[in-house]
């Protein structure tokens, strides 16, 4: 198993293999999409003191909850690549990073139009949206730091760093941002639902995040194919790949 | 090892005083900042004191983080930085070394200035205490955590901003326990928890970020 | 889950906006990633094909 990995560690291996894997990914986001979207509004009932507003719920947690994961896939692609000095691995983070940033917008945006008409306020200083905001500045940092430095190695491994401290930095973040916002005790809202949510909301969210996981898939392998061909542009592998395609 | 570590403080101290300027502007951007508030926000005394902790805590980040480019700037145009990755010498000691005397020239003033910064705002005696132990505790974290920033930022255009988007989102956590440290005296309750996690922040970055640092130089130098 | 009507279902107890809102803007968040991943597709392609023409009249 590890040896086929490594072998697939070439960009010039891991280009087609990735060509052929785009496709299926789209098509899996789209499917369950489609069933996601069908539990939300047409299975899911309507909630005992939210209404109908709470479906919100099932872009906006999964959209967070991809915001976390996603970051911490990209730390350690980052962080492979500066340990075993492989390109692709950076470029894998680099490559998730904007769909990252854009869950998190996604799921800042929602939170607000989720707290509007149930608490009242476009927006809350809890602990998770606070958090949710800083992880977005997280994300800025990287793509900022990777994109201002003009040296690929450099970037990536610079990126590596960054990325890395931040997601140690990340439970501190929000362990602290917890504590600052129970001790000042302005916002006793939660974004998590109560413990009772009806199993049928669950499944909801599971699938939706589901579709959002082979979502971010299919466009970081688009994105890492295009880091391919432009960092590796004067290599034989690329030259017949233009070659076949013009 | 001592050695090394006393005689970089030195060196550091020694090139920092030669440019005083530099040192002291650092201080009057904070007391400008600080003194900005009030005048934005107006001088009922009864929200100052509600915001001063907030305040004179975000100043000092921004002073801090303003200061933080002169870490390793000097020493990377004249070659010393190259030196300092070529010697035999541990980089993380001679990074921390950097650090501890970065310190002292902008983050200590912070803390010792900041008392004085709190008169303004109505503080009583024993908050503007708690206020110093908590800059005294913090400042330290802020040039180690930024540290990692001023080095991986090294030589690159629009540096100060960058560094500013990179590090300013790892400072929350001082910012939260220090200011909340003097809130929560205010309030009437302990300052010592804040107090403690801050020191715990402080304890796990003096021996967390030193040699991250140094591998953000190596990483820059290549 | 038995809505009634199409108007009750757009209605949304009356937070339509909101709930459809969120719906809209997250569709527009994808389809501007996807709408800027192509278009650097695009680009790159364009490029890399004019450098290999000219790299092979020259």
């Amino acid at each position: 198993m590890a040896i086929n990995i490594f072998k697939y560690s070439s960009p010039a291996a891991f280009y087609p293999i990735a060509g052929k894997m785009i496709p299926v990914f789209y098509v899996l986001a789209a499917i369950l999409t489609i069933v996601g979207l069908y539990i939300s509004f047409l299975v899911a009932p309507t909630d005992a003191t939210q209404g109908e507003v709470y479906r919100i719920i099932f872009i906006h947690v999964p959209a967070a909850w991809m915001s976390m994961f996603i970051y911490m896939i990209m730390a350690t692609w980052a962080g492979l690549g500066l340990i075993l000095n492989t390109r692709l691995s950076s470029m894998m983070a680099q490559a998730l990073a904007p769909t990252g940033a854009m869950f998190t917008f996604v799921a800042l945006i929602t939170g607000a139009f989720w707290g509007k008409p149930t608490w009242g306020t476009w927006w809350e200083w809890d602990a998770r949206m606070t958090s949710e905001l800083i992880l977005l500045f997280l994300y800025i940092g990287y793509m900022s730091l990777t994109a201002a430095i003009d040296d690929v190695r450099r970037a990536d491994k610079a990126g590596a760093i960054l990325a890395l401290v931040g997601a140690v930095n990340v439970p501190i973040i929000y362990f602290s941002v917890k504590w600052w916002n129970t001790l000042h005790q302005g916002a006793s809202v939660s974004m998590t639902r109560a413990p009772s949510m009806a199993k049928t909301m669950l499944l909801g969210m599971l699938i939706m995040a589901l579709a959002a996981w082979m979502y971010s898939i299919a466009v970081a392998l688009s994105r890492v194919r295009l880091l391919m061909l432009e960092r590796e542009k004067s290599s034989a592998w690329v030259q017949e790949v233009l070659e076949s395609k013009s | 090892m001592g050695n090394v570590l006393l005689s970089v403080i030195r060196r550091d101290l020694l090139l920092a005083f030669r440019r005083r300027a530099d040192v002291l502007t650092t201080l009057f951007f904070f007391v400008i900042v600080v003194s900005l508030f009030p005048l934005g926000v107006g001088p009922e005394m009864k929200t100052l004191r509600l915001i001063a902790p907030g305040v004179v805590w975000v100043a000092a980040l921004l002073a801090s983080m303003l200061s933080l480019q002169r870490l390793f700037a000097a020493d990377y145009q004249d070659g010393t930085l190259e030196q300092m990755l070529l010697s035999p010498q541990p980089l993380g000691l001679i990074v921390f070394g950097k650090i501890v005397a970065h310190w002292m020239v902008s983050g200590l003033p912070l803390a010792l200035i900041a008392p004085l910064l709190g008169l303004q705002f109505d503080l009583p005696p024993e908050a503007l205490g708690i206020l110093f132990v908590a800059l005294l505790l913090g400042t330290p974290i802020l040039s180690l955590i930024g540290a990692i920033g001023a080095a991986l930022t090294l030589g690159l255009r629009g540096g100060g901003v960058l560094l500013s988007l990179l590090v300013l989102p790892l400072y929350i956590p001082a910012l939260i326990f220090g200011a909340g440290a003097v809130e929560a005296h205010i309030a009437g309750v302990s300052a010592e928890g804040h107090l403690s996690l801050l020191a715990a922040l402080l304890i796990f970055s003096g021996l967390a970020t030193p040699w991250v640092t140094a591998l953000a130089l190596r990483i820059s130098m290549e | 889950m038995n809505w009634g009507s199409w108007s009750n279902f757009i209605d949304m107890g009356g937070r339509g906006f909101y709930v459809w809102g969120s719906y809209l803007i997250t569709l527009v968040c994808i389809v501007l990633e996807l709408g800027q991943l192509s278009r650097h597709k695009r680009t790159l392609w364009n490029r890399l094909t004019q450098i290999m023409k000219l790299n092979k009249q020259g």
